[in-house]
């Protein structure tokens, strides 16, 4: 489905728009600085409320191009005469389906919130939101583009911004986080790029013309059909590199999970990022990864997803235990939560590796209510951490008489990461299991999963007593409770973790037709791949 | 009245709770009369309870009511969620009800003053809401829902008094272990969804009578019934996850009544009650021991207990192990008949110690309590009654369960040679009879041991007595049978309460089950074989007496040992000192769980912090520190070799030179586009296509 309102170009880019007059604007004016970006985001959460309203729940994308929605596509790149590559033509291709949908209507949450988390943010105030405004356009576009080479830059896009964000405005050892992080999704952003390229040189497009030429589509990289005889990923070339080309893509994503054991940039990067950028990273960023491997590596290679599926769901196992274990030693409240990112996160890959649709709409649900959770989780502790400057968790206690309020708003939240039924986060556990219970192949690790459950039910309520129970420390009872601009943020969050704990069609609705094709052409691409042989 | 009315008026009784909740939550604080308003509700819901028991009970008392609706729905998959009347939920929800009204009641005079009135009835709110779901539930993944949401309002109530420490340390504890259950609860709920691809309780059950079975085998459906009950283990604080439940004491004494004694800790029970049909034979044996050990062990734990809630928490943990050990032998019905008259005795004794404990000015150690009765002379006659209904004395209630239950297990053993369970049974009835006493001597007899305290002790206000009055009534046999020496004689076992057919495969059955057994009778209709029916009559008379003479006998003892002091207690205590010192210290579950689980865990995770911080982590960082070892090589390289070569060759130098500069740049950019650039290059000269 064509749109005949760019309205996915508008939400990618409306945030340039915002950067622009940002840059513009004098550098006293800070607080119309931030003025202006919470109302680019407040936009934004509005076009994402309009493509929701338009949007078709019954159409499925994935890989079919007519189903799609709100697409725009148009010839970007155009050289021809290349000597001997030939032809290079490159679209702009936008699009969006169920698997995308619920992370555009994440990301333009999450970054209206953290915009408001922003506020007290008083150091070079203009940088910091041209920077911010940057990287929503690169973290929204990733989601709605369906060409590779465009998918590719979006992805790249939001990793410099991202860098100067944790390396300016972050903690004491921000320059360290801040390479760390971005050396780490580098060499990430190498193996993607490599698999991209050789991808590329394998994949034909068909122009009107009838001439055949390479392309960065990637729903033709979906169809076998598409393929050249002799590409160096071609499915057809008997002496293919396609099962290292999955690996080092998935390495690629999954860095960006992030998955044992590429995880360790997390924690620090967490630890000396602001608290606006936390929620961004924790929140959106994270998701970008599975996303990636559900869109990308899915898809294009249904033969090796298949077989490698069992260590898929096995370093989701790892994730969801280790991410626990890890969590439960930390003294940093931060820290703490970072490592409950992991955990959590672990249950996506484990959904995913089920391959069927209980499974995997437990996942892409996990995604979005991670997002809500854990950005709830991190706004936490920044407010604690506005106010005391110290986040060691063993410096607190007894919170909960002297801030009641934001107790209540904790309590919610950490039940909610617990998996507490009529909390969001109940639902996409269950799903998870319950999809990944039903794939013989995965059982074992689905069982040793589910002590996961008792693991974070562990390490979450110990920081809720160290935290918030126990008798009030004498240093803290100057403290204050929410303020409007906390309530702004805690509140919009809370409604949809308990909404979406009710009432969680709202999201599985969505994305029903879109999961039920996917899971129906990894098996149908599994019986042509394998009749085709040769792996 | 029609079924459809019916459901529409359990859908109100469940959201009331909810909805005094919601209300208490946000405005509790502003609003001082909020406590008012959740009272109403509960009232609203008893009478609703009572109507719908009683419509339930005269008119569709044969019938089960069911309704459905989806919930979610994603294609291939569709999750129901559903109501359930029939006479076990009904008579349950009249009970949870009727004792979360009178708590509710007596609540409003004892947690007078507290500043967090208004959240205390909240959460009471939040409780009845969410035990009223399991109650009415139809359906597994429901059951888990309002499971988690009953552990989540205990976990409220436990730590209600959160600033000390021993408070939150006992919620977390409760919620923490009971989710060690809830693991094996969701893994059987697993399976079964995995086999029959639904939730609900009836179509599970008619496709297990169909033949149809987990993993296709017996043993599956063996599993899956055990990992079911291991919900139970949890939520009804059964050996070995017993060990949360003592603590759970911390929180205010009402709500030890209301939660951990009557209502929330039966569930388990009412859980295993629900899911009796499915379970095989070697489920039930199993169910039967661990019901025996959680009945035997806390029984000897409280002998010597001291503080008054203790005391009645390990007796609660005794009492529901009666129940569990009565359906793992078949006693269905007098596990739900024990259930129930529990839940008034129970709830009444605790109610009781609250009126003690505040007398006594927040004094729990009995052994400085003592001569109370003249003192509170209402609290001590209805502590006197609901003692004796848990002692298991005639004209009480409890005499008519536990009597029940005793011949129960005594038939089980004479048919299936199994004779540890019923002496075990007939033990505990001494032991509990020995304990109460004890209870009673130590505070209401003896003379005071604080003549201070005593002197300022009075009776509870009439908010607090009333409650104690109703229970200790709800504790006389007249309720339940017009004999006092025969339960069948009422309707509640001879109409109402039925054990449910099995659905399991004959030869997965305990043998006096099955059919071929029971000779002609039709199929559906065969529940036990009349080999069981003439075994249960046979043991009635004769568990009576035993149960009577263990009862009373273990009251004399009391007698003799607290009030005529005829056995020094401190002599005999040294001279068993080990079995005293197992006693004690409660056998020392919680310091070999300290030592090994959570020891073990947080040991663990310390390791893995520093492996993830040492190693994992080092070896990133190493690899950050090898590059830069390389650059600075090649930089080396560069300036020693190379302008080597520029001395050597001057022209040629200028341009290497320039190139091996350019790979300096240390701008990460440049990199990449060598990188890149690089693979290009060398994709063309392989020419893999």
């Amino acid at each position: 489905m064509y749109s005949s309102f760019p309205v996915l170009s508008l939400i990618t880019f409306l945030p340039v728009i915002g950067m622009i007059i940002v840059l513009a604007l004098p550098k006293t004016r800070g607080t119309l600085v931030k003025s202006i970006t919470i109302l680019i985001t407040g936009l934004q959460v509005v076009l994402a409320l309009i493509i929701l309203g338009g949007y078709d729940y019954s159409l499925a994308g994935i890989n079919d191009a007519s189903s799609f929605q709100f697409i725009e596509k148009f010839r970007w790149i155009n050289i021809s005469g290349f000597s001997w590559i030939g032809q290079i033509k490159i679209d702009y291709f936008l699009g969006i389906d169920g698997l995308s949908v619920p992370m555009v209507l994440l990301t333009a949450i999450i970054t209206f919130i953290a915009a408001i988390s922003s506020w007290n943010i008083d150091k070079s105030v203009k940088g910091y939101f041209a920077l911010f405004l940057l990287l929503d356009t690169g973290m929204m576009g990733v989601f709605v583009a369906l060409d590779f080479f465009l998918f590719y830059i979006f992805w790249e896009l939001m990793l410099l911004p991202m860098y100067f964000l944790i390396g300016i405005w972050g903690g004491p050892r921000k320059e360290y986080a801040a390479i760390k992080f971005f050396l780490y999704t580098l060499l990430g952003s190498v193996f993607i790029l490599l698999v991209m390229i050789g991808l590329y040189f394998s994949t034909y497009e068909t122009l009107a013309d009838g001439t055949k030429v390479f392309t960065f589509n990637m729903l033709a990289m979906m169809d076998s059909a598409n393929y050249t005889a002799g590409g160096i990923l071609s499915p057809l070339n008997p002496s293919n590199l396609r099962f290292i080309a999955y690996i080092a893509l998935f390495v690629g994503f999954a860095i960006k999970i992030p998955m044992f054991p590429f995880h360790t940039w997390l924690p620090d990067a967490h630890v000396e990022a602001p608290t606006a950028i936390s929620v961004i990273l924790a929140g959106v960023l994270l998701k970008m990864g599975t996303y990636g491997i559900l869109r990308v590596s899915y898809p294009i290679f249904p033969e090796i997803t298949r077989d490698l599926i069992w260590y898929i769901a096995l370093f989701g196992m790892i994730n969801i235990i280790y991410g626990a274990l890890c969590a439960m030693a930390q003294k940093d409240f931060k820290k703490l939560i970072a490592y409950s990112s992991v955990s959590h996160m672990g249950f996506v890959m484990l959904g995913m590796a089920s391959l069927n649709t209980l499974g995997i709409s437990g996942a892409i649900l996990q995604m979005f209510n991670h997002g809500t959770i854990t950005a709830m989780l991190f706004l936490i502790v920044g407010v604690v951490y506005d106010r005391t400057h110290t986040r060691g968790i063993d410096d607190f206690g007894g919170l909960a008489t002297q801030m009641p309020v934001y107790t209540g708003f904790t309590t919610v939240a950490f039940f909610a990461a617990i998996g507490l039924p009529g909390l969001s986060g109940f639902i996409s556990e269950a799903f998870v299991f319950l999809g990944a219970f039903g794939s013989d192949l995965i059982r074992v690790i689905t069982i040793i999963s589910t002590l996961g459950i008792l693991l974070g039910a562990g390490y979450m309520l110990w920081t809720l007593q160290r935290v918030f129970l126990g008798g009030l420390k004498e240093k803290w009872s100057g403290l204050k409770d929410l303020n409007f601009r906390e309530y702004a943020m805690f509140i919009p969050l809370t409604v949809i973790i308990i909404f979406l704990g009710v009432y969680p069609s709202a999201m599985l609705d969505l994305m029903s037709s879109s999961v039920n094709a996917m899971v129906k052409f990894m098996n149908d691409a599994q019986i042509f791949y394998s009749s085709v042989g040769g792996f | 009245m029609t079924e459809s009315t019916l459901i529409k008026l359990a859908i109100v009784i469940l959201f009331l709770p909810l909805i005094g909740f919601i209300i208490a939550i946000f405005f509790g604080k502003k609003v001082k009369y909020t406590y008012v308003l959740e009272v109403l509700t509960v009232g609203a819901a008893f009478i609703l309870s009572a109507f719908l028991a009683y419509e339930k009970l005269t008119n569709f008392v044969d019938r089960e009511i069911i309704s459905e609706f989806t919930w979610i729905n994603i294609g291939s998959v569709s999750i129901q969620l559903g109501m359930l009347l029939d006479n076990i939920s009904v008579i349950m929800i009249f009970t949870v009800t009727l004792v979360s009204l009178v708590v509710h009641v007596y609540s409003v005079a004892y947690m007078k003053g507290d500043k967090l009135y208004g959240r205390y009835f909240a959460y009471l709110g939040l409780f009845t809401f969410s035990m009223t779901g399991i109650v009415f539930t139809h359906n597994f993944l429901m059951m888990y829902i309002f499971w988690e949401l009953v552990g989540l309002s205990s976990y409220l109530l436990i730590g209600f008094w959160f600033e000390k420490k021993s408070a939150s340390d006992a919620g977390k504890k409760a919620f923490i272990v009971n989710r060690i259950g809830d693991i094996g609860m969701f893994l059987g709920i697993l399976i079964l969804f995995l086999t029959y691809n639904t939730f609900s309780f009836d179509t599970i059950f008619s496709q297990i009578s169909g033949g149809v079975l987990p993993f296709g085998t017996e043993t599956g459906l063996t599993i899956a019934g055990l990992l079911i009950f291991c919900g139970a283990i949890g939520k009804s604080a059964q050996f070995p996850l017993h060990v949360w439940l003592p603590d759970a004491m911390e929180g205010p004494t009402p709500v030890s009544a209301l939660i951990h004694a009557a209502t929330m800790v039966a569930a388990g029970v009412y859980l295993v009650a629900r899911v009796f049909t499915m379970l095989t034979g070697d489920a039930l044996l199993i169910i039967a021991i661990i019901g025996g050990l959680s009945a035997f062990i806390p029984a000897t734990i409280a002998l010597t207990q001291n503080d008054i809630k203790k005391v009645l928490a390990y007796s609660t943990i005794s009492q529901l192990g009666y129940m569990i050990m009565s359906l793992g032998v078949g006693a269905y019905v007098f596990a739900f008949l024990h259930l129930i008259t529990h839940a008034f005795f129970k709830a009444c004794l605790f109610l009781g110690s609250g009126s003690v404990i505040q007398a006594m000015h927040h004094e729990q150690d009995i052994t400085k309590m003592g001569g109370l009765r003249k003192k509170l002379p209402f609290t001590y006659v209805t502590f006197l009654v609901a003692s004796l209904a848990l002692s298991g004395i005639p004209l009480t209630s409890g005499f008519l369960s536990k009597d029940g239950i005793l011949a129960g297990t005594t038939a089980f053993a004479s048919l299936t040679g199994h004779w540890l369970l019923p002496v075990a049974g007939f033990s505990v009835a001494l032991l509990t009879a020995f304990y109460m006493f004890r209870l009673i001597i130590l505070t209401f007899h003896s003379a005071p041991a604080d003549q201070h305290k005593y002197e300022h002790a009075h009776e509870s206000p009439k908010l607090m007595v009333i409650p104690l009055i109703v229970l200790s009534a709800l504790s006389l046999f007249i309720w339940f049978t017009p004999n006092p020496l025969n339960p069948d004689a009422g309707a509640f076992l001879s109409k109402w309460v039925k054990t449910p057919e099995i659905s399991v495969p004959e030869n997965a059955r305990y043998d006096f089950m099955n059919s071929a057994v029971a000779g002609e009778s039709s199929h559906h209709e065969i529940i036990y074989s009349e080999e069981y029916t003439e075994a249960l009559h046979g043991a009635h008379v004769p568990a009576m007496i035993i149960s009577l003479i263990m009862a009373l006998s273990g009251i004399g003892l009391a007698f003799l040992f607290y009030q005529y002091k005829k056995v020094n207690v401190d002599k005999l205590a040294e001279k068993f000192k080990p079995l005293y010192k197992l006693s004690y210290n409660k056998w020392y579950f919680d310091e070999i769980y300290q030592a090994s689980f959570v020891a073990g865990t947080i040991g663990l995770s310390r390791l893995l912090a520093w492996f993830d911080n040492k190693i994992i982590d080092g070896i990133v960082n190493g690899s950050a520190t090898v590059t830069k070892w390389f650059s600075n090589f090649s930089g080396t390289f560069d300036n020693v070799i190379v302008d080597g070569i520029v001395n050597f060759v001057a022209y040629f130098s200028g341009i290497l030179g320039l190139v091996f500069r350019k790979f300096q740049t240390g701008k990460v950019q440049t990199y990449i586009v060598f990188v890149i650039f690089s693979i290009v290059i060398l994709l063309f000269l392989f020419k893999p296509f």
